[in-house]
């Protein structure tokens, strides 16, 4: 790992002008990815933003009908919160699988959100129970949040403070981990409730998206069975040493049955 | 170069380092702490879980920085007066370790899920040891240990 500047600062205000002071900055999170990422100098910032200082950035309340994870909330408090196990047991089961114990202590919804690892569970969690993400500057629905592989709609001097999740009725996730590294290989959020009915895909394509025909196949009815028939193409899926595409796009139909079956 | 304190081991501890220095670097080179192994330095194999805050952590993948004010335990921490910790004891008491590398790590764990969870099922062990590996046992004896550690027979 290159050396590099590191701040601690107090404020999201302190943070932003860090960062802009910077010659090529980056934010810090949980660092569950960033550092691995410096080890193997794929990155090399000139200044690493620790985010870890700043106060009012983690923690989880209720907020007009929503359930509103601060950025630095970490997976293990999302997967042991009382609100979130009550309200949504869909997203905190879904955080419960991320990692590791010790990664999940460590590393937080804001970090990962901001990542957007293909393979990551929490974009699967946004884009399936259509929550909304809240920056220093506006709110952006997922919809709009993920543009691609490892691209945001985040702007330059943009921080993420927290993600409002609304109430799902019924919701649930499944995924196929790839049995080292824990990320999916395929997960599926499927959800119905003031959001919609939705399916959301992490892990088989460059981005999270949409499985708009199961989406309509659930339209009808949310179960599993009504999903028979259903499936997504292979077309720009991800293909590599652990799955094919077709396989994956198998997976994908497989994973929406069971995260139907299992929603609450 | 920033200077870091934070509480290890219930003891004042500061020093200069980088800001790439990580905490397992700050641990073993700095304070001498050598318990507290690195296996794989890529937050897989969980040789160097130390507890920050309570908390099991991967030292291999924070700053010591990161740790700034904050209260450290590693394996040495854990004896008190002499006495090994029951989770040491029962390790000891039920062959929970082979060529003993992951060990620290492992019991650093093993104490974090006890602390969280203090009568885990089998499953639970085995899901919690999930960001530990061991290359000698196949686990059997470590799940054992902590299981005798739950059930109030450690050592």
């Amino acid at each position: 790992m290159q050396n590099f500047t590191y701040h601690r600062p107090g404020s999201v205000e302190e943070a932003v002008q860090a960062l802009s002071a910077a010659s090529d900055g980056t934010l810090m999170g949980g660092g569950m990815t960033l550092l691995p990422t410096l080890k193997q100098r794929l990155a090399s910032p000139s200044d690493v933003v620790d985010l870890g200082g700043v106060a009012g950035l983690s923690g989880i309340s209720e907020d007009g009908g929503k359930v509103v994870v601060g950025a630095m909330t970490t997976h293990a408090e999302v997967a042991s919160n009382a609100i979130v196990t009550a309200k949504i047991p869909a997203l905190a089961a879904l955080a419960g699988a991320i990692g590791d114990p010790a990664v999940r202590n460590r590393g937080t919804i804001g970090g990962s959100i901001a990542n957007n690892d293909p393979a990551a569970d929490y974009p699967a969690a946004l884009v399936g129970l259509g929550a909304t993400v809240r920056t220093n500057k506006r709110e952006i629905a997922a919809d709009d949040f993920f543009t691609g592989l490892f691209e945001t709609a985040l702007a330059e001097g943009e921080v993420i403070t927290a993600v409002a999740f609304p109430v799902p009725e019924r919701a649930g996730y499944a995924k196929f981990p790839n049995p080292a590294s824990r990320y999916a290989i395929v997960g599926v959020m499927a959800s119905t409730g003031p959001a919609g009915t939705r399916v959301a895909v992490t892990g088989a394509g460059a981005c999270v998206f949409r499985a708009s025909a199961m989406e309509s196949a659930l339209g009808g009815g949310f179960s599993a069975d009504a999903l028979s028939g259903a499936s997504v193409s292979a077309d720009d899926l991800n293909s590599d040493i652990h799955a094919s595409a077709e396989y994956r796009a198998h997976l994908v139909g497989v994973m929406a049955r069971r995260a139907v079956a299992a929603a609450g | 170069m920033p200077t870091v304190s934070m509480t290890v081991n219930g003891r004042s501890a500061a020093g200069e380092v980088e800001g790439r220095t990580l905490l397992v670097e700050f641990l073993r080179e700095h304070l001498r702490l050598t318990g507290t192994h690195v296996g794989c330095d890529t937050s897989q194999c969980g040789a160097c879980v130390v507890h920050v805050n309570g908390k099991s952590v991967k030292s291999c993948t924070l700053l010591a920085v990161q740790a700034e004010g904050a209260e450290v335990t590693t394996i040495e921490g854990l004896a008190q007066n002499g006495e090994l910790h029951p989770m040491q004891a029962a390790f000891k008491e039920h062959h929970g370790l082979q060529c003993g590398f992951c060990t620290p790590g492992m019991v650093m764990s093993a104490v974090d899920l006890l602390n969280t969870n203090a009568h885990p099922s089998e499953t639970e062990i085995r899901d919690w040891l999930e960001g530990n590996i061991c290359r000698c046992t196949g686990y059997h004896n470590i799940v054992k240990a902590i299981q005798a550690v739950a059930q109030g027979q450690g050592g």
